[in-house]
């Protein structure tokens, strides 16, 4: 794990570490188990095809996951994610790098808390935003 | 009436209604499973004692799409979008009870037929009654 991040350390404008994940059919029924979700867009080409879809599509709650794990893995062990928003534009597909990024656009000090608010994004291998949104975190404050 | 258009008015009669508690126990495999289903290793919630934020989504939501699935001739469901407000860390052993309300629906004529987009918005609180998190999401049925 990476040292931890404070208030202090965060300028706006600053980007995210992005995260790369690559997502297999195999993980898309690893996230089917592991949240219940069992619509069959996501394991069942011929199904997924007949719903206009060119193929299995990843999960837009997983995407969404990733998006967390890029804020989590950011803030680190100390930080909070306060609150996560992603809306899904494009579709994502298993075999395809996600590469989820973000930048600092705000930071403010309010009831003694140091908030940081991010937008983020995922990008598809043509560099298409599928996925973009917001968030917002509560890193540790040296002072 | 369609089919479909006549489901969309039996959802519509659902509009703003609390769907009935449901609780949860969070159990360590639970945890554990959902960080390596996103591929998620922050040593955090390598024990399965802390879940990630985002683990929230998956409290409740197979019987949330199984209810609503029954609600409608829908065949497919795509996600729209995700909005996760978190108030604390949901941990092991936690009960959670989860308050499903779809808050707005709009229907639409897609290429594919008639299309729904529905709104629902979830409340998580812990066996203290305290809010965990709360999560709007927005699922495109057709």
């Amino acid at each position: 794990m990476s040292k931890q991040r404070y208030y202090q350390d965060v300028a706006v404008g600053d980007e995210v570490t992005p995260l790369v994940k690559e997502p297999t059919t195999r993980q898309l029924v690893m996230w089917a188990g592991a949240v219940g979700d069992y619509m069959p867009i996501h394991y069942d080409k011929d199904f997924a095809r007949s719903r206009g879809l060119s193929g299995v599509i990843v999960h837009g709650q997983l995407v969404g996951a990733f998006l967390g794990q890029l804020m989590t893995d950011w803030i680190g062990e100390r930080g909070t994610l306060r609150k996560l928003s992603c809306s899904y534009k494009g579709m994502n597909y298993p075999g395809e790098a996600v590469t989820c990024k973000g930048g600092v656009v705000k930071k403010y000090v309010e009831n003694e808390q140091h908030f940081v608010e991010c937008n983020l994004w995922a990008e598809n291998p043509k560099g298409e935003r599928t996925a973009s949104g917001m968030a917002i975190v509560i890193l540790p404050s040296r002072g | 009436m369609t089919e479909a258009s006549s489901a969309i008015e039996k959802l519509k009669s659902k509009v703003g209604v609390e769907w009935e508690p449901r609780e949860y126990e969070v159990g360590r495999e639970m945890i554990r499973l959902f960080a390596r289903a996103v591929g998620d290793s922050n040593p955090l919630w390598q024990d399965g004692t802390i879940a990630p934020p985002t683990f929230i989504l998956s409290i409740g939501f197979e019987q949330f799409v199984e209810d609503l699935m029954n609600l409608t001739p829908f065949n497919t469901v795509l996600m729209g979008s995700t909005d996760i407000e978190c108030y604390q860390p949901v941990r092991l052993g936690d009960t959670i009870t989860v308050v499903f309300k779809i808050s707005n629906l709009r229907e639409r004529q897609g290429e594919m037929g008639k299309m729904a987009f529905m709104t629902f918005d979830s409340s998580y609180k812990n066996q203290k009654q305290e809010t965990v998190a709360k999560c709007r999401q927005m699922v495109i049925g057709y």
